[in-house]
């Protein structure tokens, strides 16, 4: 029973600093790339994330893949630590899906041996069954059996992304971090891997953590969302909740530069200023507050200390606890 | 002021008839095929469309920037009643960059790694004569600013890849701008950028556009950002424009089946129910290698009939400005798609 309140995934406190030299000679300063992040995956769920190039969430996905190792803090996979399973045993539970279809796979391997390798890397089966197993993960995904023999440069791109989707699948991972699925592919391409998403998590129970810039898509696929600013989850709530009243000044800008397709609307201006701040540099105080429309002087000099509530979590002087 | 409004009408491109063909080992790929449109001076057209569809390609015969092999045919494809088809390399060299410029998709491959930020943006005003360099620096550091690029100065003596992507297609967006064209081709320019910058890069798009009363060509596949940018709309599938006209007209009362298909891919915010199942296309574009009949949408449409096969007509509005190509009538297409949604409900 507790099986189930144990968060699928969870990361407690998690910091990731590199180290960043400047010019040939320069001296290295460092770099928080994550910022204390906590945040808990229940089996299941959908959790977006959100966030501008260079906010910390393609390091967050690294650091949840094992690809990287945090500075300091604990991910912890069913409630043990990540650091005390080995990589094989941890990619059979943690899959990725990466944006793009073209260099996601390798060009020189036909589909079957795209999909098959993770069978074969851990020691799964024979040919035979490693065959039927292929085979059936196509299926799912909605490609014809024919396609095994095809290479990469023979599909396109919504069938690449469903074979990257069936190479993730073929192992029955609990979890799939999604980076940018869908956003290398076309419209009419889009929809069709965003419902194969849906209907594969349904069927096999999978967890996801949604990384996309594409707030509609979010919104139509999570069931939570987590905003990243710099390195830090500034607002995190269900997905009506975000959506329907967003609390941080920053989530309220990402909303409103959403561009639906309602012609009478014209260009938002999200009032944000332009320019992201240097992360090696970043701003004293609330990290946010340089684009902020609503900084005061409080802002300038102390950093909000996260609200935790009913609704989720806020990081926003204008929601202290 | 009169002889500005009478220039005003006129419009700067008038394209009639474009045809690209190209010569491949399995026969010709009939690319373009035969389209049609104008474009006024301070007037957005936003060409909407897959990949394949041959906007880019459209946008290259613009520029006169196709390879050698490849010739676009037209009856007509003029800028500012200059005909681009039969212009001499020296002319199309005089328009490209001072009066026609584009903003291409890619900052990371467009902008030459060799040479700095600024020799490249300066390059422009000083090849095509008027200015020194002193004054070309000049332009540059105000053009950067005025993308919202920080430090501007000091970005001149960088390179391309000291630059992040979003500060790479601010430097393209400027490069285009030196020269203050007439007609601005940006083809996916903000498609590789944050929200939150894309929104301002295209505020800032269209000021700029409204100052300089520049006429622009916007080549997506963003239905979002068509309907914000968009004076006029084409929507471009397998190398023919399916249906055109005014922006509200196009996003009220879409006509073709495909752009009903393409509105239907995509969730809106605040109408579709969250994790609903989406609409799709089914399918994949044709192959338009060799001879190329009837409607190309017809593999992929839900009201496909033998007659698809056969001369497709054009409907056009009442008004004149919206048109179409289907052998259906907009309203024997109403009542499927209220059945179909019906369905989905």
């Amino acid at each position: 029973m507790s099986q189930s309140d144990t968060p699928v995934l969870e990361l407690r406190n998690v910091t990731k600093t590199y180290s960043v030299k400047q010019g040939l000679f320069g001296k290295s300063k460092p770099l928080t790339a994550i910022n204390d992040v906590s945040i808990k995956l229940a089996r299941g769920e959908v959790l977006g994330l959100v966030g501008e190039s260079g906010c910390g969430k393609s390091t967050l996905a690294k650091i949840l893949l094992g690809l990287e190792a945090p500075t300091s803090g604990e991910v912890l996979v069913d409630g043990q630590t990540l650091g005390g399973q080995d990589r094989l045993a941890l990619a059979r539970r943690i899959q990725p899906i990466f944006q793009d279809p073209y260099s996601s796979l390798n060009p020189r391997k036909n589909i079957y041996d795209i999909i098959a390798l993770p069978l074969r890397v851990h020691g799964i089966g024979d040919e035979a069954s490693r065959q039927k197993s292929v085979r059936e993960i196509l299926d799912i995904v909605g490609l014809p059996a024919r396609v095994m023999n095809n290479y990469p440069s023979q599909m396109s791109g919504g069938q690449r992304q469903r074979v990257a989707i069936a190479r993730a699948l073929i192992m029955k991972p609990e979890i799939v971090i999604c980076d940018e699925p869908t956003s290398a592919l076309d419209v009419s391409v889009q929809s069709q891997i965003l419902n194969l998403l849906n209907e594969l998590r349904q069927e096999f129970g999978l967890t996801y953590l949604f990384i996309s810039h594409n707030l509609a898509v979010i919104e139509h696929l999570a069931t939570r969302v987590a905003v990243m600013y710099l390195g830090r989850i500034v607002e995190e709530a269900s997905v009506g909740g975000l959506f329907d009243a967003a609390r941080h000044p920053y989530t309220d800008a990402l909303l409103k530069s959403v561009l639906t397709p309602e012609p009478e609307l014209g260009i938002p201006d999200t009032h944000l200023g332009m320019s992201y701040p240097n992360p090696i540099a970043p701003p004293e105080g609330c990290h946010f507050h340089p684009r902020c429309p609503a900084a005061s002087d409080l802002c300038k000099s102390k950093r909000p200390t996260p609200l935790f509530d009913p609704n989720g979590r806020i990081e926003c002087h204008l929601h202290s606890p | 002021m009169s002889q500005n409004n009478s220039r005003q009408d006129i419009p700067l491109l008038s394209i009639n008839n474009l045809t690209i063909d190209i010569p491949t080992a399995a026969g010709t790929l009939h690319a373009v095929r035969g389209i049609s449109f104008d474009l006024k001076r301070g007037e957005t057209l936003c060409i909407v469309g897959e990949s394949g569809s041959g906007k880019s390609l459209t946008s290259l015969a613009l520029m006169g920037l196709l390879g050698k092999n490849i010739t676009p045919r037209a009856d007509r494809m003029e800028f500012d009643e200059v005909e681009l088809t039969t212009a001499s390399a020296r002319t199309m060299r005089n328009l490209r960059g001072a009066r026609m410029s584009m903003i291409f998709q890619e900052p990371m491959t467009s902008l030459n790694p060799a040479y700095t930020i600024g020799d490249q943006l300066m390059e422009a005003l000083t090849l095509h004569g008027s200015t020194n360099r002193k004054k070309a620096r000049a332009r540059a550091i105000e053009l950067l600013e005025k993308v919202g690029i920080t430090a501007a100065e000091s970005r001149l003596s960088q390179y391309p890849h000291q630059l992040s992507g979003g500060l790479r297609q601010r430097v393209m967006i400027a490069m285009a701008l030196m020269c203050e064209p007439e007609l601005i081709i940006a083809d996916e320019p903000t498609t590789a950028l944050d929200v939150t910058i894309q929104a301002q890069i295209l505020r800032l798009l269209a000021e700029l556009q409204r100052e300089m009363n520049m006429a622009m060509i916007l080549i997506t596949h963003d239905l979002g950002v068509v309907a914000r940018v968009a004076d006029k709309v084409a929507v471009m599938y397998a190398g023919e424009l399916v249906e055109t006209g005014p922006v509200d007209e196009i996003f009220a009362a879409p006509s073709h089946p495909y752009t009903r298909g393409l509105l239907r891919c995509i969730p809106l915010p605040g109408k579709t129910k969250r994790g609903s199942v989406l609409g799709t296309i089914p399918g994949i574009v044709p192959s338009l290698v060799g001879e190329v009949k009837g409607c190309t949408f017809r593999t992929r449409c839900e009201h496909a009939s033998p007659a698809c096969r056969g001369t497709i007509p054009l409907h056009t509005s009442p008004t004149g400005t919206h048109t179409f190509r289907c052998i259906h009538h907009p309203d024997d297409l109403e009542t499927d798609a209220v059945q179909s949604t019906g369905a989905n409900a």
